[in-house]
């Protein structure tokens, strides 16, 4: 695959605050590929830096083969959809999306062609005549999308462009933005706070926290095998556990010594253990590897979500059975359940669902009394 | 809260500003327009008006003496002299404005300060500190001749009616666009370059078309006061230029009340006009570049 930007040793503080530290990062041709990380890791920073909206300190962005460090924004071959879209008030749909090829005094007739094309791509058209202020939401968001896809930019950038719709627009412009990127070959490098997000449209994931990138890869190799607990947590649930690697697939861990796939380690190295929620399976307790007792259940729809205490740390198992609170159940792990990853900065910060449970307990505790006695207060406004 | 009671403090609280904008606005102009169709004995007429437009005078410029319609020159008079002093403040207000609005927030605070101050100060103060910076043997040209620049003279010439006025009515100009620049969103300057616009264009585009609403307010708080001036056309055009606000004043102390009124209630109403024709040509909603 074509490299298309290359960022190289990248640096960037704001006063004494290190944003981005040393980053680098290769994005190809006609790819997907998403920053993703917690608000002030330096993701939209680091896109602003290929837009040319932010200098970096120190490092490179090579685009094409080519240094673009002091090149303008306007004399990039890189187009930006806002996060709030940005859109311009006092122009009309049509004069929007027609905005940079005026400015090339592009003929008038293919103006019009384009737009055309353009609006039937995101599905606006007939809309040409409205004033931008008038449109939905999502609907503003496919203009902003068409008016950075006009100019047929080598790269896209899309700062947070979903996290102001609703939940159902957010999935269904999930879908199309996917069907843009296939439909026009055009590399979209996608910045998100949202793993889901993240995992459903991306070909590559880069999972950045605290100026640094933790994680580049596939949403299945970020998903399954995380590199720290950091990425283990921050996407999906899991239950991070502390371990020692005994040998090649042996790993002891809750006071019992497990299987697994995981090899390379030294003997008797201290590592992180991820088991995601979905992947445990509730027996009788006789037949576990570990006994616990649950302490929480929450019903979420598809499945329920239950907190179980295993000699004081706190589980998430996600069943599709029923077990009530109190109920002592046996946990059955497969060798393929268990991922180990090495100790990191971020060991024993995640992944105990302890605090979790009692956050839960407090909601659950809330006083019916209280509740009936403050709904006494707010009578009814009759007007 | 009900509707009935709700609707009742709306009405308590307005009252006092209803009775405030009967008192001091709708019964001055009321008495205007009938003094300005009345003659001394509070008879209908139209003389007051029709005078204005058909009265004339001589004027003798050396070589020959001319007939001329005297109030259409006072006012054209007036017309000129305001127009060139709003456009010499949207000049240099308007880049003033842009600058401030981008500026750092204390060097924001700083400049806002600085043109305010003139204003705290007494309007015929400052006329009278431009009398005497601009005087033949004032400040002005103490410096220039003491710099062996030779010597100017501005006092009693147009020019200097025209500083007066750019002077005292600058910060009506600068405020206005300030602050609709202040909101203009950052995000559309950076969409407009991303989209292909060097900065001269991102000024035309977008900058420009986003700041007119700032722009027109600021015309208007510029262009009417300075055309009914009277005082600084006095004090610094030593009574040479006569100006429609002058025309007022005279009527006024002669006690020629009818005429006077006749005068502001035709100013009135171009003023209007005038206003109402820029509002249409700047409100169009959507402005094709």
């Amino acid at each position: 695959m074509k490299k298309i930007v290359e960022i190289k040793n990248i640096t960037k503080s704001f006063g004494s605050e290190v944003v981005l530290d040393n980053i680098n990062l290769n994005i190809y041709d006609n790819e997907f590929i998403t920053l993703l990380g917690p608000s002030g890791c330096g993701k939209t920073t680091l896109l602003r830096i290929i837009g040319g909206f932010e200098t970096p300190d120190s490092g490179d962005v090579i685009f094409m083969g080519e240094n673009i460090n002091g090149l303008p924004p306007h004399k990039r071959n890189v187009n930006t959809v806002f996060q709030r879209y940005a859109l311009f008030p006092h122009l009309n749909v049509f004069e929007n999306v027609a905005f940079s090829l005026r400015e090339k005094k592009v003929p008038k007739e293919e103006i019009k062609k384009r737009v055309t094309e353009m609006l039937t791509l995101v599905a606006l058209k007939g809309f040409e005549k409205r004033a931008v202020t008038s449109l939905s939401g999502g609907q503003q968001q496919r203009v902003a999308i068409a008016r950075a896809l006009i100019n047929q930019p080598k790269v896209l950038l899309l700062d947070e462009p979903l996290s102001a719709l609703d939940l159902k627009l957010r999935k269904d412009m999930q879908v199309e933005l996917k069907n843009i990127q296939k439909a026009t070959g055009i590399t979209f490098v996608f910045v998100t706070h949202d793993q889901e997000e993240a995992l459903s449209m991306s070909d590559t994931v880069v999972v950045m926290t605290e100026g640094h990138i933790q994680q580049i890869g596939t949403p299945v190799d970020i998903y399954n095998e995380p590199q720290n607990a950091f990425v283990a947590d921050f996407i999906g649930e899991s239950n991070i556990l502390d371990g020692m690697m005994l040998e090649d697939y042996k790993v002891r861990f809750s006071g019992h010594t497990f299987q697994c796939l995981d090899k390379g380690f030294d003997a008797r190295e201290a590592v992180d253990v991820v088991v995601r929620p979905e992947d445990v399976d509730i027996v009788p307790e006789e037949k576990g590897h570990l006994r616990g007792v649950v302490t929480s259940v929450t019903f979420l729809g598809v499945h329920y979500e239950i907190i179980v205490d295993i000699g004081g740390f706190k589980w998430m198992i996600q069943t599709t059975d029923f077990h009530d609170v109190d109920e002592h159940i046996g946990l059955f792990i497969e060798p393929d359940a268990i991922h180990v990853m090495k100790k990191s900065k971020f060991s024993g910060m995640f992944g105990d669902y302890s605090s979790f449970s009692d956050e839960m307990e407090k909601i659950g505790e809330v006083d019916l009394e209280e509740l009936e006695e403050l709904e006494a207060e707010s009578e009814p406004d009759n007007e | 809260m009900n509707k009935k009671t709700r609707s009742l403090i709306q009405y308590m609280t307005l009252t006092p500003y209803s009775i405030w904008a009967a008192v001091f606005i709708v019964v001055p102009l009321v008495f205007v327009a009938y003094y300005a169709f009345t003659d001394q004995n509070f008879h209908f007429t139209f003389d007051n008006i029709s005078r204005f437009f058909t009265a004339t005078s001589q004027i003798d410029d050396g070589e020959s003496v001319k007939e001329v319609h005297t109030y259409l020159v006072i006012f054209m008079r007036s017309l000129k002299l305001a127009v060139i002093s709003t456009v010499i403040c949207l000049l240099m207000g308007y880049p003033l404005a842009y600058i401030m609005a981008r500026a750092k927030e204390r060097t924001q605070s700083i400049l806002m300060t600085l043109i305010m101050i003139p204003m705290w100060m007494n309007f015929l103060i400052r006329t009278y500190a431009w009398m005497t910076i601009l005087q033949d043997t004032g400040i002005l040209n103490s410096i220039l001749s003491a710099l062996h620049l030779g010597r100017v003279h501005i006092i009693g010439t147009e020019t200097a009616v025209v500083i007066g006025m750019v002077y005292d009515y600058f910060p009506y100009m600068v405020l206005p666009i300030y602050s609709v620049m202040a909101k203009l969103d950052v995000r559309l300057l950076e969409a407009a370059s991303d989209l292909g616009c060097p900065s001269v264009s991102v000024l035309r585009r977008v900058i420009w078309p986003l700041s007119l609403p700032g722009v027109l307010s600021g015309v208007t708080m510029v262009l009417i006061p300075s055309i009914s001036t009277f005082y600084i056309s006095q004090k610094l055009g030593n009574g040479k230029f006569y100006l429609i606000g002058d025309a007022i004043e005279g009527q006024y102390t002669a006690n020629n009340l009818h005429f006077a009124a006749a005068i502001a209630f035709i100013l009135m109403v171009i003023l209007l006009f005038c206003m109402q024709l820029i509002q249409k040509l700047t409100n169009r909603k959507i402005i094709v570049p």
